[in-house]
């Protein structure tokens, strides 16, 4: 075969313009100068260092996408969507993705979207400015793929509610100082009776009982929360009452195709990696590369990447444009999430023995891929909602 | 105060380099960015402006290139320039470092700049050498490699780095500086910047608005004419020395070092 050299550099198709461009290579600069020299120390503390939301609010990241009234860059979708994807791409560990993803992509889009001008300032403001860091908290002990089941109740008192109930899994959840939290307004059960409280660190009978240990994404902090008559203001109402569940279908769109790109990215690595990888080892006297069976691995883990990435920025573009884009996000999420796990395998495959050595890295990368097909709503849920589209 | 920034346009790092052998010339098709070393000739203005020993009223980036070289440009503002001039013509195809250096001064005599700021190197011609040709056209002092620079009323302090160790030059202002990377580190353009990048005013100028003569540029008015390229001489490959009795391996290695009185 004649050999046809491809460097794989394009230049931007929509929805990216040379604007993202710029901004992916400013992403790249930052994670690969800052975080990734830093990142191995911080997955062995299980944290990574408060001072990195400082940081990133200082070079604009946590406020890419809302407007300069607040603090923001004043970009859109397209742009948080750039800094998902290049986050992963430029070899920012899992853990990182999740504690700076939580904070800009899943905690604070709901109080821009529906919260008040007053909870703008008070909440997303300071957590633009990376001075309060936001989790969201949906999912507990008793309630994960199936969100209609929450038992955590708020209680109409003088002035607000009563919280008891408890989270768990909450991304940030350790050192959060405010709590985008899923409570049951109504006692019946269903989708009806749910709203959204905003829970403040500080609030007596707040507690976050522990910090859980985990298979991959070490220096995020994830936590189990603990609510024992927390009095929540009237004021701390985010949205309408007893219409949370819109609140959290909204924003799991959103959630999930990020979840997707940064799949995507992480993707990108593992090729990037394992060709320079295959290119420099050598056995039985010449580049591991050269054997067929790992050229093809490649060319697999490359065909993934390719459709993983068409899925979704095709996602992409319809909800930028405003379009529903429920079975192609859906879609997408449910294909990159198996696929990184499977391109991280093979990287690590490719690495051999090195491979499971944490020196190498690639290791972490599968460990923190695990999660994808968890977190954000299963893979069998993403099947239940594209089966169900068809009206099965 | 007023600096001018040189700014090119040079083709992505990523990018494998090649030589046209038609027109001898770089193909410069494909990914291009700005020059790093002039990111760091930005920072340098952006950092006597923040510095406020002196008061910048202006930093404006200026390129000579094709359409394309206006994403410099773009890059430049982004990192912190007011606005840029982009001088662009026809007539500048092909001009070597000598007839680069007189079309840039051209345009800076239009703007009087007080300061004039380089990267040491542009990361395709790496000639080093436009800023002494453009000191020299303005009839300005110059200095090459610096990575320390102080201002105060009318002279500049620079630590210039030489293969000995560094010296310390005064000069006075107006001059001509290219500066090293160790001299900062660029600042990261941040999002808003980058969009606002496009709102600044680029003024796009053709040869004759800045009275370039056209003998003087391009092809015809460069004094070096490029005749052949070649690449450079193959390495002789070296000798390898497999290991199969380490100390027979030992042996031959110490055999060839002594060959060659190293040791
Ligand atoms: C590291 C990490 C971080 C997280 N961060 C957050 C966070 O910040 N905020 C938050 O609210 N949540 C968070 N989560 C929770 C996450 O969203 C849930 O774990 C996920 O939705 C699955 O819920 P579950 O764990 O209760 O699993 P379950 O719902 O108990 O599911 C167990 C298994 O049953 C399957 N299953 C369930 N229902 C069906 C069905 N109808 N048909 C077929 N199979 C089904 C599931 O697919 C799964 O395989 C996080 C989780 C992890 C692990
Ligand atoms: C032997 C030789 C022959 C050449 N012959 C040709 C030829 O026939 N045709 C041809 O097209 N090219 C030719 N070149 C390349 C061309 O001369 C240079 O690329 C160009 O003149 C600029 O020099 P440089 O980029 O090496 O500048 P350097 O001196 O390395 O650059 C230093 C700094 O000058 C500034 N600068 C450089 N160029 C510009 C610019 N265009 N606009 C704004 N600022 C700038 C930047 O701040 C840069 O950091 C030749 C180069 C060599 C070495």
């Amino acid at each position: 075969m004649s050999v046809i050299s491809d460097s794989g550099v394009r230049a931007p198709s929509p929805p990216f313009t040379d604007e993202h461009e710029d901004l992916r290579a400013t992403v790249r600069r930052w994670v690969e100068s800052e975080i990734v020299p830093e990142q191995d120390t911080w997955e062995r503390r299980r944290e990574f260092p408060r001072e990195l939301f400082d940081r990133a609010a200082e070079l604009g990241f946590l406020g890419l996408k809302y407007p300069e009234r607040l603090g923001g860059q004043g970009g859109d979708a397209v742009h948080d969507a750039v800094w998902a994807e290049e986050l992963a791409a430029a070899g920012a560990c899992g853990g990182v993705g999740a504690g700076l993803g939580a904070h800009t992509g899943i905690a604070t889009p709901p109080i821009f979207s529906f919260g008040t001008a007053e909870q703008h300032e008070r909440f997303l403001r300071p957590a633009i400015a990376g001075e309060r860091i936001a989790a969201l908290g949906i999912t507990e002990p008793g309630a994960g793929s199936d969100v209609a089941s929450i038992r955590t109740t708020a209680k109409r008192v003088d002035g607000g509610w009563l919280v008891n109930g408890s989270k768990t899994f909450i991304t940030n959840g350790v050192r959060a100082d405010f709590l985008v939290c899923a409570v049951r307004t109504r006692p019946e059960g269903g989708h009806a009776g749910i709203s959204f409280l905003i829970l403040e660190r500080g609030m007596e009978g707040y507690e976050v009982s522990r910090k859980l240990e985990k298979l991959g994404w070490h220096s995020s902090d994830t936590g189990e929360l603990a609510f024992t008559d927390v009095h929540v203001p009237e004021e701390n109402l985010l949205g309408a009452e007893n219409e949370g569940f819109k609140l959290i279908m909204a924003n799991f769109q959103w959630e999930r195709l990020l979840m997707a790109l940064g799949a995507v990215g992480a993707m990108d690595w593992c090729l990037r990696r394992s060709v320079a990888y295959a290119l420099e080892r050598r056995a039985f006297g010449r580049a591991i590369g050269s054997f067929q069976a790992i050229r093809h691995k490649i060319a697999e883990m490359a065909t993934k990447l390719e459709a993983g990435r068409a899925m979704s920025y095709a996602a992409l573009r319809l909800l930028d444009s405003g379009q529903d884009a429920l079975r192609e996000v859906t879609a997408a999420k449910l294909f990159t999430q198996r696929a990184a796990v499977e391109t991280a395998d093979e990287a690590v495959q490719i690495h051999g023995g090195y491979g499971y050595m944490r020196e190498y890295e690639v290791e972490r990368v599968l460990r923190d891929a695990r999660l994808g097909p968890i977190g954000g709503g299963t893979d069998e849920v993403m099947k239940e909602i594209l089966g169900r589209g068809f009206g099965l | 105060m007023k600096i001018c920034c040189l700014v090119k346009e040079v083709p992505d790092a990523a990018v494998q380099k090649r030589i046209d052998p038609e027109t001898k010339r770089l193909d410069r098709s494909g990914e291009n960015t700005l020059n790093q070393f002039d990111t760091h000739g930005i920072e340098a203005a952006m950092q006597i402006r923040e510095g406020g020993v002196v008061d910048v009223e202006e930093i404006v980036a200026v390129t000579m290139g094709p359409g394309s070289a206006q994403r410099a440009l773009h890059k430049a503002v982004a990192l912190g320039a007011d606005r840029s001039v982009h001088l662009s013509d026809d007539v500048l195809a092909g001009s070597d470092v000598c007839a680069t250096g007189y079309a840039l001064a051209k345009v800076l005599e239009g703007e009087s700049p007080d300061l004039v700021l380089l990267g040491q190197q542009s990361d395709d011609g790496e000639c080093y050498t436009i800023g002494a040709v453009v000191a020299d056209h303005l009839r300005m002092p110059s200095l090459t490699q610096v990575i320390k620079m102080d201002v105060a009323d009318g002279k500049l302090t620079c630590e210039r780095q030489a293969e000995y160790g560094y010296d310390t030059v005064e000069v006075r202002l107006p001059a001509v500086i290219s500066v090293g990377d160790a001299i900062n580190e660029p600042r990261y353009p941040s999002l808003k910047a980058i969009m606002g990048a496009k709102k600044k005013p680029l003024d796009t100028k053709a040869a004759g608005e800045v009275g370039i003569e056209s003998g003087k540029v391009g092809e015809a008015g460069s004094r070096t004419q490029v005749l052949a390229i070649n690449p450079p001489p193959e390495k002789e490959p070296g000798e390898i020395i497999e290991d199969e009795d380490t100390n027979e391996t030992v042996e031959k290695i110490v055999a060839w070092l002594e060959e060659r009185k190293l040791i």
